[in-house]
């Protein structure tokens, strides 16, 4: 079992390191000058080759490469902003609390109305509970998150006045972002929750546990959870990446000074360690997020711990 | 061949479209996404034709107008008639979903493909590859590749595109991986039929269920990650009246005027709930565990 959770934890190294390479890249091959673009249009040919020199840009691909890799992984150092020279580690430890805040709370959020609603849709399958059930989840699946956002703001700010529309000022400013993210999510959950659900539903060991006159809440929570856990484990990873990706829109229609509306504003500035700053932190996440999913896998799996266990070594691995 | 129906002993031939059509139909859900998106689908090509407004038609001294019987859907900051833009607008959001939902499924296709049957270093060397692809969460990817691209219709397909293939891959690999090994492989390999052959005339018509329900539902999720870039200024650009881009459009007068971005996002919901509700009865058709 430690060989596998090492394993894992190398990779996500490999795989940040890799996802650094990678933006770095397409940053690079961006067409147009960021020297020039902020500078304005004004600035001369020299004072754009002057800034060209100070934000490094003038050196081959593979120097600045090198560099961009050395102060990321050795020295835990993003660079400053070029907008607002701030250096992006600082700035993104300030905005950190505001993401992590509403996106940790989605996800509870979403685990627990998830697991309900999906339990609750398969132990009543096929009455109208179930339909109900499914169809709302469906409907918030479809709509986009932000326009329902959007839609949120005009009923509960400006029609019934409720809440505030943007901000962080208030703790119930944060009550519409956490809705807006996580609403598709629970949908999303709540429905893979009752297939996964209604697959163990018929297999005899259900069977077997009702008919030695268990009662339904205990064969529903300790027998079939536990073997419908798998499915919902991948969805849970999947909904946090999702949570974390489009948490950048959900900051942006309530202005809320998070992470994703930071990378945001760097992508329209040009402000590349902004953005690489950024996307640096939600792979990471997103890393952190996956290796959790395979932990709890093999948690949940023994056929995993018996792979590694095991003098496996020489076997596939895989499906 | 054609009339080998009607011969007793010969085995009943109906074309696997059909057949997953006749089962896909069967279910009530799926039967309503299917008429609401052939409905959609229809509105977008025949609507434009039929208003008798023009989609860039300025009415400076009807602006922002509330749905009234001569505009349905009210008017913009420009006074254009919105109806007719959501109608012409579908056109783009459509053929953004459908052809993002073909170039990523073919190209996850064509990997995956390669991947599961090859194994090996090509399988890991892919394999490593995708997981590093996916570590950048697939809205994030779409947003840098779409900045760096620059805007514009097609520009967004491949922006958007990107983040599917990884996805794809898998999907691929791991149908292929279940049929590897199976005697019609086997047979065909023994009569030396070329690899590709093998790969996508054998092999690819019995694996490609899966992909085609991802490729479905990925139009849905398309057309709405679409309209978030058209939304953040990313995407396809106002005045094309994308929906995304109506609703970047409409952001300004939100508080006093709702009705300019209700509207398009309702079109976007709308479309989206078709198209899911259809590819989940086309998951529960193509199921081979429910097929008899």
């Amino acid at each position: 079992m430690g060989r596998y959770v090492l394993r894992r934890i190398l990779m996500v190294i490999v795989i940040m390191i890799a996802a650094a390479f990678v933006i770095f890249t397409i940053l690079y091959f961006t067409p147009g000058d960021p020297a020039k673009n902020l500078l304005g249009a004004s600035a001369t040919a020299e004072e754009v080759e002057n800034m060209r020199h100070v934000l490094g840009l003038d050196q081959p691909y593979l120097v600045q490469l090198g560099n961009f890799m050395y102060n990321t992984f050795l020295r835990f150092d993003l660079g400053n902003s070029w907008t607002y020279s701030v250096p992006v580690m600082q700035e993104l430890g300030n905005r950190l609390p505001y993401t992590v805040t509403i996106g940790g709370i989605s996800m509870i959020l979403n685990v627990i109305i998830g697991l309900l609603l999906g339990i609750f849709a398969a132990t009543h399958e096929g009455k109208w509970q179930d339909s109900v059930a499914m169809i709302i989840a469906m409907v918030f699946i479809s709509v986009p998150d932000f326009w329902l956002g959007l839609m949120m703001i005009v009923l509960f700010a400006q029609k019934l006045k409720w809440l505030p529309p943007y901000g962080v000022q208030y703790w119930y400013s944060f009550i519409m972002p956490i809705i807006v993210s996580s609403i598709a999510g629970i949908a999303v959950n709540a429905r893979q929750t009752r297939s996964s659900m209604l697959e163990v539903f018929r297999s005899d060991y259900i069977t077997t546990a009702r008919a030695k006159g268990q009662k339904e809440k205990v064969v529903v929570r300790k027998h079939m959870l536990p073997n419908a856990l798998m499915p919902i484990i991948t969805s849970l990873g999947t909904a946090f990446t999702s949570i974390v990706a489009g948490g950048a829109v959900v900051e942006s229609v309530y202005s809320i000074p998070g992470v994703g509306l930071y990378m945001l504003t760097g992508i329209t500035n040009r402000d590349y360690p902004v953005v690489r700053g950024c996307v640096i932190f939600f792979a990471l996440f997103t890393s952190i997020a996956m290796l959790l999913v395979d932990l709890a896998y093999a948690f949940v799996d023994p056929r995993i711990k018996a792979q590694y266990s095991a003098s496996a070594a020489g076997k596939r691995k895989g499906a | 061949m054609a009339n080998s129906g009607s011969e007793k002993k010969a085995p009943k031939k109906k074309s696997m479209f059909l057949e997953t059509l006749q089962r896909t139909v069967k279910s009530p859900s799926a039967k309503l996404g299917a008429i609401l998106f052939c409905l959609i689908v229809l509105a977008v090509i025949i609507g434009p034709y039929l208003s008798p407004y023009k989609i860039d038609q300025f009415d400076l001294l009807n602006t922002k107008a509330k749905p009234s019987a001569a505009h349905p859907f009210g008017t913009d900051a420009l006074g254009r008639d919105i109806l007719v833009r959501i109608l012409y607008g579908g056109r783009y959001s459509l053929s953004l979903g459908i052809l993002t939902a073909l170039l990523g499924s073919a190209v996850g296709v064509v990997i995956g493909s390669v991947a599961g049957y090859f194994g090996g270093t090509t399988e890991t060397i892919i394999m490593r590859i995708m997981d590093i692809w996916s570590s950048i969460p697939g809205m994030l990817l779409c947003l840098l590749i779409s900045a760096s691209l620059g805007t514009g219709f097609g520009n967004t397909i491949l922006a958007l595109a990107v983040g599917g293939v990884p996805g794809g891959v898998r999907l691929q690999r791991a149908q292929i991986l279940r049929e590897r090994g199976k005697e019609y492989l086997e047979a065909a390999e023994s009569i030396n039929c070329p690899k590709t052959k093998i790969m996508f005339k054998h092999l690819l018509p019995n694996v490609i269920s899966p992909t085609i329900v991802n490729a479905t539902m990925t139009i849905g999720m398309t057309i709405t990650m679409a309209a978030t870039l058209s939304y953040i200024g990313l995407g396809v650009q106002p005045p094309t009246p994308e929906w995304g881009a109506m609703l970047a459009d409409g952001k300004a007068d939100i508080l006093y005027s709702p009705h300019i971005i209700a509207f398009p996002g309702l079109c976007i919901a709308l479309t989206v709930l078709a198209i899911n509700l259809l590819g989940d009865g086309l998951r529960d058709a193509l199921d081979p565990r429910l097929r008899s």
